[in-house]
């Protein structure tokens, strides 16, 4: 798989690390009243989609940036490549 | 009709023209007792231990393709009970045990090929490893044998004893350990159990349950709505989007792993080796082909097939164990979806909706579990309570804090 890289162009994925469903992203806080199910369900339940997923990637033999990736599972088709900074500002902003 | 060698001769002097087909095509009834979905390798052990050893015959096994697409007949065949956890070890020793009798009990030649699986070691530490690993083989009725550099030497001179980077020290063999010809096993246990009525239906796909307050009493089908007393479900790779019609949201991640075969060599492979450091493993077929594999891929697939980058890093890890098959050629690669779960251990278990039961999670080592995986998912589906064997294989695990670590890889630690 070739990886458009947002600032360095295609990547080879070999580059890169893989490191799952980017709802990782969003860990419960530690400060949050302590609920199992709730770190139980982030920790170990995934969505796991036959189709459209977005992943995390960490570019760990390049920039070391981390991105996240909308992939196809069923076609290994890429959709869309963002730094995870601006996915998560996104997030934030609602949109 | 029962097949025997009389039967291979007498046929030979007719033309061969008496066979019958080893199983029916049947249309769907309205309603069984048991509908399993998925006529993969446990899907129809399932069924034949159902009907063969539980007695119940009202069974309808539901396959999307045909039986045997699936990763039973896309694996690399290896069967072996070495495993070190007390929740695996008697569970995969009992899976050895039925395969050793698999042939004489289903009346189908599966090619059952104890050949022997050796486990190469390349430090003291990894030594220790090996010795106590065979001391709890030893302790769950398994066979084991440490094999000390010389003794190796005699068995596979050809590996790279000198090996710069994992020189060979010697191994963990398990004799009784070996190869089964893959598809076979389908079509044995689709046989058996068809003979008993149970029926099975082919490009039957499953897309939706039928639950209501909580109790699941039957599928919706390609074929129709189909009513079942139990369901179970049993789709290997497929586990989360089918669970997922159930709104369940499960511990597994589904990945691709590719496996190899290259053309036709004399004999010169006799056991299965296994080079864990490098991620390489490697067995010869009958037809001569050396049968090779290595790692997932490590992204979340449904694609059935890999990326080259893991092509190039499973023959180099042949290269470096096995040097001299630098010149056979790479005849035919595929790949399967393997449906990772978070400790690396499978889960044979009810679910929190009545009459709906959970097996999956085989990760890329289901093969070899295969009779006792169907073997003790049908006593649960039959008693409602777990088989001793296979206890430890529950969906809360996690929450409990239970994890069966066999090798302390899962899906995503990033340590395969
Ligand atoms: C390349 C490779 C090498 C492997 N090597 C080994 C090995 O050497 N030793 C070992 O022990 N294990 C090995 N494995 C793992 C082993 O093959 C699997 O763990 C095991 O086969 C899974 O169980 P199964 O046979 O029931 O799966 P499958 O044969 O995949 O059965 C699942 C079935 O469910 C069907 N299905 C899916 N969705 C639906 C639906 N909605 N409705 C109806 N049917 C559906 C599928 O079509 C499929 O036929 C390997 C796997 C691969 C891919």
């Amino acid at each position: 798989m070739i990886i458009p890289h947002p600032y360095l162009g295609p990547r080879d994925s070999c580059e890169f690390v893989y490191k799952g469903d980017a709802a990782l992203l969003f860990r419960p806080e530690r400060e949050d009243p302590v609920d199992y199910d709730t770190f139980h369900n982030y920790l170990y339940l995934r969505n796991n989609p036959a189709g459209e997923h977005k992943e995390l990637w960490y570019h760990e033999y390049g920039d070391r940036s981390w991105l996240v990736i909308t992939r196809n599972t069923e076609t290994h088709e890429i959709l869309k490549v963002e730094l995870a900074v601006d996915y998560l500002k996104a997030q934030e902003n609602g949109n | 009709m029962k097949y025997s060698a009389l039967k291979i001769f007498l046929e030979g002097l007719s033309g061969n023209q008496g066979w019958k087909k080893a199983w029916r095509e049947p249309d769907p009834k309205k309603e069984y007792d048991i509908i399993i979905i998925g006529g993969g390798g446990h899907g129809l052990s399932t069924a034949y231990y159902l009907s063969n050893v539980y007695n119940i015959n009202n069974i309808a096994v539901l396959e999307k393709g045909w039986i045997g697409s699936g990763n039973i007949g896309r694996n690399t065949t290896i069967i072996r009970s070495n495993y070190l956890l007390p929740e695996n070890e008697p569970f995969y020793e009992f899976s050895l045990k039925l395969w050793e009798g698999l042939e004489q009990d289903t009346n189908y030649n599966s090619m059952v090929s104890q050949r022997g699986v050796i486990n190469i070691f390349h430090s003291d530490a990894q030594r220790d490893a090996a010795v106590r690993r065979g001391n709890a083989m030893l302790l769950s009725g398994a066979d084991a044998t440490l094999l000390d550099e010389n003794a190796l030497k005699n068995l596979c001179p050809y590996l790279d004893f000198e090996n710069a980077r994992f020189p060979v020290k010697g191994a963990l063999m398990q004799k009784r350990g070996g190869t089964v010809r893959h598809d076979a096993v389908a079509w044995g246990y689709a046989r058996g159990a068809d003979k008993k009525g149970v029926d099975i239906i082919q490009n039957c796909e499953v897309e939706d349950f039928i639950i209501k307050n909580g109790v699941c009493s039957g599928v919706v089908t390609s074929k129709g709505k189909i009513h079942a007393k139990k369901v179970a479900s049993c789709v290997a790779g497929s586990s989360s989007k089918v669970m997922s019609k159930a709104n369940m949201r499960l511990p597994i991640e589904s990945h691709v792993l590719q496996a190899f075969v290259s053309e036709g060599l004399k004999p010169i492979l006799s056991n299965v080796i296994t080079f864990g450091a490098g991620h390489f493993y490697v067995s010869q077929s009958d037809k001569g082909g050396l049968v090779f594999g290595g790692d997932i891929d490590g992204y979340n697939s449904y694609a059935q097939r890999g990326n080259l980058p893991v092509v190039e890093d499973v023959c180099e890890g042949g290269m470096a164990i096995m040097p001299m098959i630098g010149r056979a050629r790479l005849l035919r690669m595929w790949g399967g979806i393997m449906d990772m779960s978070m400790d690396g251990s499978p889960f044979i278990d009810r679910t929190h909706i009545g009459g709906l039961y959970f097996n999956g999670g085989w990760c890329y080592g289901g093969f070899k579990a295969t009779p006792a995986s169907g073997y003790c998912y049908a006593h649960l589906l039959a008693t409602d309570t777990p088989h001793p064997v296979a206890k430890g294989y529950t969906l809360n695990r996690f929450k409990l804090g239970h994890l069966i670590d066999e090798k302390g890889v899962g899906a995503q630690p990033n340590l395969h």
